[in-house]
């Protein structure tokens, strides 16, 4: 069967067949980094025409459809026009940390892409401590943030700035609570470890209370961490007028932009992973023919499923609600989620220790 | 005392909402002095979109003077016009036909239930919640569907005028109404599903810019933003106009005193203008829909004044004559000024994101501020 | 108590949310709920009210006659100096001087659709359109003149 598996050893033996060790690896280098930026484009832009057309369908509108059938080159004539535009650098701004921000938001979001498991076999990298270098990875680019918000010289991307800090540091601790949980139950911190534990179901599904309370703090965390309705204070329209990128333009807007889009993909690659079994494709107990029938469908196929289907959740939530307040914000991150996720750690410490779970 | 740098000599960021500002729904402009995210002072700064309506007023005759007011408040222009014609039609001394005034009061609640809607999607817009406003502009649409078909108009309708309406009413009128007071109520349960019972909407708004009842009476609030407040002030009811007195409703007064009384106040009135075009509309009596005027119309020397009851609160008009055929001085009492006024006073102390919900609540619509 | 309480906060603040949700969710799911109107698109299909003001017209009849008589009360009627009204005199068929319209000139761009210029017309010349498609590259284009070339009054209107 043809599979992203096999295809990618292929080309991994051809070229060590080919060429001496360091040129393959080389090339391989240059092979995945052009695979990682035209999975981003293609990302970015199937991302926020999905994101569009959600919110049309939720506000009984029709969403894009003038540009190409169903309005789908919609988003690349965006783009398009992204480029176009002058990047404008403001007169007070410091200048050489206003332009680096967003790029160092982007690598941020790049970084994140290699350790996920795409389908069987199929990773950039499957370091030890994945979940590990996941969560910590994720938080640099606050650091973009922050650098845009001071950089702007202006004092709503200030204020934006100030509350994506406050507000990323305080969730980063629930969503590691909750991805604890599982690596708890995995005993491993390699993310191809916690996809094979999920071979005879997935987390969410195996009936433990403490990992469906741990998904829904997750869930909650990750909405924050990506600036996500209701937790979009930093950008806020209607308060800030567009948050940490107020003053930014053209393609600089466009990679703060994109780079939102990714961590989404990101942060939801990783729920799918950790609770839904990545790749893994949905097997019920004992019904081989079931089971059989499921195994047919690609592994990247249920990897991508699993994946938009989180990211549905979050549009879903974006387009529903009303956002906090800051000081709400982080209330219930510090006497909401914080507490349960403690408090759920330990059942499910007690269960592994006793050997509870299954 | 705003210096170079944005800051104040206590060290305080000084930052300006507005102009152009997302929340401030047209061009006010408030100038805040915040520490960190609390504020410490708001400052309203009016004047951006003064067309100078009064003076206008002044230059054109009582026919013509009703229709500059539809700009004031452009989402209540309705009762805005029915306010001008009351104080001609007083100084005239002509009896309106009692279609008419059916008529108008039907036309005046349709208004009410269209403003509010509006401000129902705005206000959840504020607060971070998109997919309301389509939803109420669904519901708003129907209504100006109906005033398009009979006034001609959806916005600046300009149909009441001295003596009673410019045209009588389309053939469809009554039909459409029916079906938009059934749409209505079929959708309603939404406003509070998706907005009013929302644990993060409530948190948001519970709590929030306190009024008292002394502060609302002080700055000289009406309509909703004072009866959020426990201050009985709906004119309809206190100096009844039109055949407002033989309509049952009730005037809906909270006593909560905060943003989500105010908030509710507003959805409790939808209810009750409904209400009140469920008892007219199959009551629109027969006759003529207009007086009898002269071509020109002379106000006697004297003063005049009428309030009326918009969406937003009590709108008083006030006019001078010299026995011309214009008036000698004009002025409005528009309810939004007043209502602005409380805001410094209603946000001091709390957070930037409740200055945008508090000033949801207040509804404000910046020409009726300005005129 | 405490303990219950905070578990029936969550509980409660989670089932808003879900219902909250519950209604994207149905239109979401429900398209035929959507109400876009395609404007363009629909341009055939599309019916104003017929009594939607859209901008001021003069009734001509199929032998290119209308009922102007100059008269002026439009213009002032005008809140806004809207119309301009020029005359001109003719010779009538008993060689008497006439008063007469020459020139209907309304301003597009200053009209506010007030409709009192068509209650003051006496002999009911002018009329509104339904028409809202106004918009041009050059203002001077929203000039326009409401007789049309070589009509003239119909016979008997005084
Ligand atoms: S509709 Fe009003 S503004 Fe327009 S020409 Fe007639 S009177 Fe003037
Ligand atoms: S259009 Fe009517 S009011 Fe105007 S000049 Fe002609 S007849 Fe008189």
């Amino acid at each position: 069967m043809l599979s992203l598996e096999n295809i990618t050893n292929t080309i991994h033996e051809w070229l060590n067949a080919t060429f001496n060790p360091t040129l393959a690896l080389l090339s391989e280098f240059v092979l995945i980094g052009i695979c990682a930026i035209a999975l981003f484009a293609m990302l970015g832009l199937s991302l926020v025409l999905m994101e569009r057309k959600v919110a049309a369908y939720m506000q009984l509108r029709l969403g894009p459809n003038r540009v190409g059938p169903f309005g789908i080159f919609q988003t690349v004539a965006d783009t398009l026009k992204l480029m176009m535009k002058e990047g404008l650098t403001p007169d007070g701004a410091d200048k050489f940390l206003f332009n680096l921000a967003p790029f160092v938001v982007m690598i941020a979001a790049m970084m994140l892409l290699a350790p996920i498991a795409f389908a069987r076999g199929f990773q950039i990298w499957d370091i030890n401590i994945g979940v590990l270098f996941l969560s910590a990875v994720s938080s640099v680019s606050v650091i973009g943030i922050l650098m845009a918000g001071w950089a702007s010289n202006n004092k709503y991307s200030f204020l934006g700035a100030m509350r994506s800090g406050a507000q990323i540091v305080s969730y980063e601790l629930s969503a590691g609570l909750s991805i604890i949980t599982i690596v708890i139950l995995t005993g491993s911190l390699q993310i191809s470890d916690i996809v094979n534990s999920q071979e005879n179901g997935w987390w969410i599904f195996k009936g433990h209370i403490p990992i469906v309370i741990s998904f829904i703090t997750f869930l909650i965390a990750i909405t924050a961490e990506t600036n996500r309705a209701p937790f979009d204070l930093p950008e806020a329209e209607s308060e800030l007028t567009a948050g940490f990128h107020t003053e930014y333009s053209g393609m600089k807007f466009a990679l703060f932009f994109l780079s939102e889009y990714i961590n989404i993909f990101i942060a939801c690659a990783l729920g799918a992973t950790l609770f839904f079994g990545g790749w893994m494709p949905f097997h019920i107990g004992h019904w081989e023919a079931f089971n059989q029938i499921m195994d047919y469908i690609p592994s990247s196929v249920w990897f991508m499923g699993k994946t938009f289907f989180l990211i549905f959740l979050l549009m879903w939530f974006r387009w529903t609600f009303p956002r906090l307040r800051v000081d709400q914000l982080l209330s219930l991150e510090w006497k909401y989620l914080l507490p349960i996720s403690m408090i759920n750690l330990l059942v499910v410490t007690v269960m592994a220790i006793m050997g509870w779970h299954f | 005392m705003i210096e170079e740098l944005g800051t104040t000599s206590e060290g305080y960021m000084v930052i300006n909402i507005g102009p152009q500002h997302p929340a401030t729904h047209g061009v006010l402009r408030l100038v805040m002095t915040l520490d960190g995210e609390t504020i410490i002072k708001t400052e309203p700064h009016l004047g951006y979109i003064h067309r100078s309506i009064e003076k206008m007023c002044e230059s054109l005759s009582y026919r013509q003077f009703v229709y500059v007011t539809s700009r004031m408040d452009y989402l209540s222009s309705h009762m805005n016009n029915h306010g001008c014609s009351l104080v001609v039609e007083k100084g005239l001394q002509v009896e309106v036909p009692e279609r008419a005034q059916v008529i108008r009061v039907l036309m005046d609640e349709l208004t009410r239930v269209a403003s509010h809607e509006l401000w129902w999607g705005a206000m959840a817009m504020d607060l971070g919640a998109f997919t309301p406003f389509f939803h109420s502009f669904r519901e708003r649409e129907t209504i100006t569907d109906i005033m398009e078909e009979t006034c001609g108009a959806r916005l600046t309708m300009n149909y009441i005028c001295p003596g009673g309406v410019m045209a009588d009413l389309h053939p469809d009128f009554q039909k459409r109404v029916k079906k938009f007071v059934a749409l209505f109520k079929s959708k309603f349960h939404e406003y509070n599903e998706l907005v009013t019972g929302n644990i993060i909407f409530q948190n948001r708004m519970k709590g929030v810019g306190i009024l008292s009842a002394e502060n609302a009476i002080s700055y000289g609030c009406t309509g909703p933003v004072a009866r959020g407040s426990g201050v009985s002030s709906d004119i309809r009811k206190l100096y009844p106009y039109e055949v407002y007195n033989k309509l049952q409703f009730d005037e809906v007064l909270e006593t909560g005193c905060d943003s989500f009384a105010r908030y509710m106040v507003r959805i409790n009135e939808m209810l009750q203008s409904i209400k009140i075009i469920e008892q007219l509309i199959d009551q629109i009596p027969e006759g003529e829909f207009q007086a009898k005027t002269k071509a020109v119309l002379k106000l006697p020397k004297g003063e005049f004044y009428q309030r009326v009851e918009t969406a937003r609160g009590e709108l008083g008009i006030y006019i001078v004559s010299e026995g011309g055929t214009t008036p000698y001085r004009i002025k409005f009492r528009s309810p939004g000024f007043s209502n602005l006024s409380a805001l410094p006073h209603l946000v001091k102390g709390s957070k930037i994101g409740d200055l945008v919900a508090t000033m949801g609540t207040l509804d404000l619509v910046i020409p009726d501020i300005d005129r | 108590m405490f303990i219950t309480n905070y578990i029936k906060d969550i509980f409660n603040g989670m089932k808003s949310l879900l219902t909250g949700m519950k209604i994207t969710g149905y239109y979401f799911t429900h398209h035929k709920e959507i109400i876009t109107e395609q404007y363009p698109d629909n341009r055939a299909t599309l019916k104003m009210a017929d009594r939607f003001r859209g901008e001021v017209v003069m009734i001509h009849d199929e032998n290119n006659e209308h009922a102007c008589t100059g008269c002026s009360a439009c213009e002032l009627a005008c809140p806004n100096g809207t119309i301009k009204i020029i005359n001109k005199f003719e010779l009538n068929a008993e060689g008497k001087k006439k008063k007469a319209i020459d020139t209907f000139v309304y301003h597009l761009e200053l009209c506010t659709m007030c409709n009192l210029c068509i209650i003051a017309c006496p002999t009911d010349t002018i009329k509104m359109e339904p028409n809202f498609e106004h918009s041009v590259f050059d203002r001077s284009q929203l000039t326009k003149v409401l007789n049309h070339t070589g009509s003239k009054i119909k016979a008997g209107v005084e």
